[in-house]
């Protein structure tokens, strides 16, 4: 009996703590969005986590775009080659890219790289003292720190997944040319006959959604360490994996809202 | 000179910085238990006290970086915690901060540190708060090639000194020193000292000092105040540590291990 009820009572902190950090996080992501809309406007500091953001990760995201397309199309084509639908390789490649896999592999990516390191830059701030130091500078560390890269994020990230898209398609049409024998010009009607705009546009909502994620958690587990560079070094692990996780469960969501009838 | 547990009198005028009944907790650790002080106007208040007594948590509680959880803070005879958000950074606008560490933003050149508020409020162009910089920089003895340099390229000694530049930048009428001289060689300490006292003097601030170190504190106070367990124990002038007559303040002064201050250590 006591046993049950302590697995109950720990069943019930973990749920209001839960609960706790969800609502703690959206207070911060509302008091941060609410900043964008008041002055003073730190653009020189978004313009700056844009190119972090967008230019800086394009090497890591066009690589995995790539590699993604290629390897769809030989998975595909073997995989439809056990019952003669060859020819639907250069669909299941753009649908797949545009829709799903171009923005959730660009968000995991991003997560890594970007979420990582706003974490461990607004962590060791807060750490040295520096934030607090912003508020005695009469600089509002939420508008400052936080506002400008959750905009960069939800606009970089789109930006990344155009071309994410791109690469990975033209990842399929190298295999699928080179390797697979089909024709360079069929492939391509291929690829945009059955291409329709909402196809890309919802892999670009989700990308922004997601670049909103990987920004917010990125900030927020940042801004809430402690406890010197071993408290840096927990947040710059809990962005990545809450921010993995968020885009993952997000996606279903997004997918579940957008494509179910 | 005040008795043990009484504020400084203020002289008739209004002090510049008043607290009264300051209590903070963080969990069940009671930090500040009632805190009373007065800080005259264009003098320097040296606070001491030893590690955990609370000095700090006094400091961020003025500055709106804790928030208490009783007791009154007031500036200028003004309730702090009776102003509106803007009211209160007005307040804020006119105090500056040397931090323990420095506290220095590593991202940006030791210019844009130094000249950080007057940009943030767009009181000065970039290329005006250059020339500030180099004005402020030469304030604390450092050169204006400094200020081109980040402050991972500084030693101990110049971060100490580029915070205080960034302290005096925006001419406050409250300067608060947060162990001015931790880690710093005594050579250099007394150097950080002389160019607080000028800097104050200078702008004819109120400055708060919190320290450890008696030397600095005799150097750059004129009055001081002794904080224990949370609790203001005695005030008096700087001038006067080591031999105030207070059991306390004696002990802390001349550093003895015995004495009414007992160090919690696990036997």
């Amino acid at each position: 009996m006591d046993r049950a009820l302590d697995l109950t009572a720990a069943l019930g902190r973990a749920a209001i703590a839960t609960l706790r950090g969800t609502g703690a996080i959206a207070l911060f992501a509302v008091e941060a969005i609410s900043h964008l809309f008041r002055p003073p406007f730190y653009g020189r500091l978004f313009l700056r986590a844009f190119i972090e953001i967008a230019w800086f990760s394009l090497p890591v995201v066009a690589l995995t775009a790539v590699f993604t397309g290629m390897v769809l199309a030989l998975q595909s084509y073997t995989g439809f080659a056990r019952f003669n639908a060859e020819g639907a390789v250069a669909n299941v490649v753009v649908l797949s890219i545009t829709r799903e896999l171009g923005p959730v592999l660009a968000g995991l990516m991003v997560a890594g790289r970007i979420g990582a390191a706003f974490a461990a830059e607004i962590g060791t701030m807060r750490v040295t003292d520096q934030i607090d130091a912003l508020n005695t500078l009469s600089t509002n560390p939420m508008k400052y720190l936080v506002a400008p890269r959750l905009l960069a994020g939800t606009i970089a990230m789109p930006l990344l997944v155009v071309i994410a898209d791109i690469l990975g398609v033209m990842g399929g049409w190298l295999i699928g040319t080179q390797q697979l024998g089909f024709a360079s010009g069929a492939y391509l009607k291929a690829t945009f006959d059955f291409l329709q705009a909402w196809d890309v546009i919802s892999g670009l909502i989700k990308a922004a959604v997601f670049g909103f994620v990987v920004t917010l958690m990125g900030c927020w587990c940042g801004y809430t360490s402690g406890g010197g560079a071993q408290g840096v070094g927990r947040a710059t692990t809990s962005a990545v994996v809450s921010s993995s996780i968020l885009i993952l469960a997000l996606d279903y969501v997004l997918t579940a809202m957008m494509f179910t009838r | 000179m005040s008795g043990a547990g009484a504020p400084p009198r203020a002289e008739g005028a209004t002090p510049k910085i008043r607290l009264r009944g300051l209590a903070k907790s963080f969990g069940p650790k009671l930090v500040l238990d009632g805190v009373d002080l007065d800080i005259r106007a264009g003098h320097s208040m040296v606070i001491l006290g030893g590690s955990g007594s609370g000095k700090s948590v006094t400091i961020k509680c003025i500055l709106g970086l804790i928030t208490p959880d009783a007791g009154t803070i007031e500036i200028d005879g003004r309730d702090l915690s009776k102003l509106t958000r803007r009211e209160r950074e007005a307040v804020n606008d006119r105090i500056g901060m040397l931090f323990q560490n420095g506290a220095l933003f590593d991202s940006l050149p030791v210019w844009e540190n130094v000249c950080f508020k007057l940009l943030a409020q767009n009181r000065i162009t970039r290329r005006a708060a250059r020339d500030k910089a180099a004005e402020v920089l030469a304030q604390v003895g450092l050169a204006a090639s400094v200020g081109d340099l980040y402050p991972s390229e500084l030693s101990g000694g110049m971060q100490k000194r580029v915070g205080l530049a960034r302290a005096i930048a925006a001419e406050p009428d409250i300067i608060f020193f947060d162990e001015p001289t931790t880690g710093l060689d005594p050579i250099m300490g007394a150097v950080i000292d002389g160019l607080i006292v000028d800097c104050v003097k200078r702008l004819g601030a109120t400055a708060v000092s919190i320290t450890h170190d008696m030397a600095s504190a005799r150097r750059i106070g004129d009055d001081a105040a002794m904080i224990h367990r949370g609790r203001i124990v005695w005030t008096g002038a700087a001038a006067t540590l080591g031999e105030t007559g207070n059991a306390m303040v004696d002990q802390f002064a001349r550093g003895e291990r015995e004495g009414p201050i007992q160090m919690e250590l696990r036997k």
